[in-house]
């Protein structure tokens, strides 16, 4: 927060802003003081942005020409794809822009897992991003469903039969659910209802993700606390939305290529063929950005079990903030938990990989192997490690890379080209 | 050059998870691939092909298999076969359609108009299921984007009738393919030797109908194909020059302060 008290400059300007203070609200948001050394790890937030807002105007847009019903659907998604005006374009901006969100917000959780941004103060923001990104992957599952093609529909089959696995109540919830005794037209209509409504919720979300992080200030890749404003902070305008709009232009070329060019690269072929309940598909394979998700609940031979794996890896990532003992945030100066921190993306990708293989043989044993890491990684190591690892010295500031309290001043030239390797 | 390194990390990412896809689809005989003219970044349809493929379509396949998401309109759409209006005419007079009810409130039957979808060759699913011994021949519609492999699979399946290898037991009415799922199909080989006969005077081999129908099938199945990559092409020179553009932006901007971007 900037620490001047901000006035209008016109009698109108000062009228409105007395009532509502809208101008003091884009002042605080124009001036906002922004660390720095930010590198292009952190223009992801303002990408994300972006792909939540292209998400809702195009799958506003499709919502006035699809069918919510089972006999309907596909045949309407085919009515977007040929006669709709550009409808093919906005379907497919909308269908591989699922994908790209996810993209980022990977991208976006691993650099908050790298330069410790989860850490305090900032906890409220990451279970906040935690709630955000759990509610992206149910309404990216529930558009998966909407084509209603064979891996829409046994999609929804294998997902909302996991509920049948809680003891006692499981079937009456899957039934609840399903609005029927197995996924039919009523689960496709709350499914259109739900995925049309849980957008504005992630909004809603991403507001207060903002405003949390408006208060103790971005992190950086060094994690050290720093004064605001000071020598260390540039304006947010027009230093980082220069630095946003050229990073999102890249995102871009990379989102067109796939539009344009590879459309359907990302999908499964046999979503294009319309849903049998009669006939089930070779492999149900869930789409790739909720495959390591899917390795976690399929290594597990129990099937509730397999369930409450697949929930407590994500609740692991909420309770993280604590898990994680160490003070000092940035892996910069954390250099044990640096190697671990790859691991858990190698780990990560390597489940993402085995999800989409069928579960047998080689393919389970792997996929047990890296579910019980994944565990291992937040359960065991990060808390033994906060408390163990030796962290190399941090500097004082941004702009004065020098060490603080230590004496040794090999090491605090060594450590002060630390700037480049950002 | 770092960000460079850091989005060349990034597409790693992509492509690794993409193979780990197109490896779930694989095991089986590696496909046919066919150099189509649609492929490239600046893909068209071969126009001539197309309407080939048309007349494959029409003479061998629409017997059996429809097309239920096209209309007659469609055939002299621009990116597509590109009949002329008044060919396109006279090939949906060909088909009869039912319509009404009529003042009477009778139906009746009427030749189709260009806005009529294509007539399906069987009232429903189970009509078709019966008629072809148990197997439904699939709407053609969006088969190509339906099968891992698209246009290559198409083709090779044509391409993939032959004699079973020994101690393959077949069934009546169960073909050998070395492409098919499990090298089973339930349809004959469609295609023989000028079993059609081209207007333009090109040969009809198996191999030139299978490519015809083939390309008229990913038209089907991507009537916007065309659109979509002179589309593309604008909209990555538009980006890149923006990106150059905001990039200098971006360093002018950055200079007055010494922090590097």
């Amino acid at each position: 927060m900037s620490d001047h008290e901000y006035t209008p400059k016109s009698k109108v300007g000062k009228w409105f802003n007395d009532r509502l203070p809208l101008l003091t609200l884009a002042n605080h948001l124009t001036d906002y003081p922004t660390p720095k050394n930010l590198n292009y790890w952190w223009t992801f937030g303002g990408i994300l942005t972006f792909c939540l807002i292209t998400q809702i105007i195009t799958g506003i847009v499709l919502g006035m020409h699809y069918v919510a019903h089972a006999d309907l659907a596909f045949q309407s998604v085919e009515h977007i794809m040929r006669d709709v005006n550009y409808g093919w374009l906005i379907r497919y901006v909308h269908a591989n822009g699922a994908s790209m969100f996810f993209l980022a917000v990977y991208i976006h959780i691993f650099r908050s897992l790298y330069y410790g941004s989860y850490k305090s103060p900032r906890e409220v923001i990451w279970i906040i991003g935690m709630l955000i990104y759990f509610l992206m992957m149910a309404t990216a599952f529930m558009g998966y469903v909407l084509p209603w093609g064979q891996m829409s529909f046994w999609g929804a089959t294998v997902i909302t039969n996991l509920f049948s696995a809680i003891p006692l109540v499981g079937e009456s919830i899957t039934n609840w659910l399903w609005g029927g005794y197995s996924v039919d037209n009523p689960t496709l209509t709350r499914f259109f209802s739900l995925h049309y409504l849980f957008p504005f919720l992630i909004l809603g979300l991403v507001v207060l993700h903002i405003w949390a992080l408006h208060v103790p200030g971005n992190n950086n890749p060094i994690g050290i606390d720093i004064k605001k404003p000071s020598k260390d902070t540039v304006p947010f305008h027009p230093y980082i939305v220069i630095k946003d709009a050229f990073a999102l232009l890249i995102f871009l070329l990379i989102f067109a290529f796939f539009v344009f060019f590879s459309p359907n690269i990302l999908g499964h072929a046999d979503n294009y063929i319309e849903a049998n309940p009669l006939v089930t598909p070779a492999h149900i394979v869930p789409e790739w950005y909720l495959l390591p998700f899917y390795a976690i609940l399929r290594s597990v031979p129990d099937k509730l079990l397999g369930v409450i794996a697949m929930f407590a890896a994500i609740f692991v990532l909420v309770i993280l903030p604590w898990l994680d003992t160490s003070k000092v945030r940035s892996t910069v100066f954390r250099p044990i938990y640096k190697q671990f921190y790859w691991f858990l993306v190698a780990d990560v990708l390597i489940l993402g990989y085995v999800g989409a293989m069928p579960a047998e043989g080689l393919y389970l044993l792997i996929a047990r192997v890296a579910t019980a890491y994944y565990f291992a990684h937040f359960l065991i190591i990060l808390p033994f490690l906060g408390m163990k690892e030796k962290t190399t010295p941090l500097p004082l500031s941004i702009t004065e890379p020098v060490l603080g309290g230590s004496t040794d001043m090999a090491m605090a030239r060594n450590n002060s080209d630390f700037k480049d390797k950002l | 050059m770092k960000i460079f390194l850091k989005f060349t990390f990034l597409f790693v990412i992509i492509s690794s998870l993409i193979l780990s896809r197109a490896n779930a689809a694989g095991e089986q005989q590696e496909l046919l691939k066919v150099d189509w003219s649609f492929k490239s970044f600046f893909g068209k349809f071969d126009r001539a092909s197309l309407q080939r493929g048309y007349q494959v379509y029409t003479e061998v396949c629409a017997s059996c298999h429809s097309l239920k998401h096209l209309s007659y309109r469609n055939l002299a759409e621009k990116g597509g076969p590109e009949f002329t209006e008044l060919e396109a005419k006279a090939i949906a007079s060909n088909f009869e359609v039912t319509d009404g009810p009529n003042s009477d409130g009778e139906m009746f039957e009427r030749p189709a108009k260009l806005s009529d979808k294509f007539v399906m060759p069987y009232a429903n699913v189970q009509e078709a299921i019966a008629a072809n011994g148990g197997a439904y021949p699939p709407d053609m519609s969006v088969l190509v984007k339906a099968r891992g492999g698209g246009a290559n699979y198409i083709y090779s399946v044509l391409m993939g009738y032959d004699e079973p290898p020994a101690g393959m037991e077949l069934d009546d009415g169960v073909y050998y393919n070395k492409y098919m799922y499990g090298n089973k199909i339930k349809m004959a080989s469609p295609l023989d030797d000028d079993i059609v006969e081209y207007s333009d005077g090109t040969k009809a081999t198996v191999d030139q109908m299978a490519k015809d129908v083939t390309t008229f099938l990913q038209w089907t199945a991507e009537p916007h194909l065309e659109a979509r990559h002179k589309l593309g092409f604008r909209v990555i020179i538009y980006l890149s020059v923006l990106t150059i553009l905001v990039y200098f932006s971006m360093k002018k901007i950055w200079s007055r302060i010494e922090t590097k971007v």
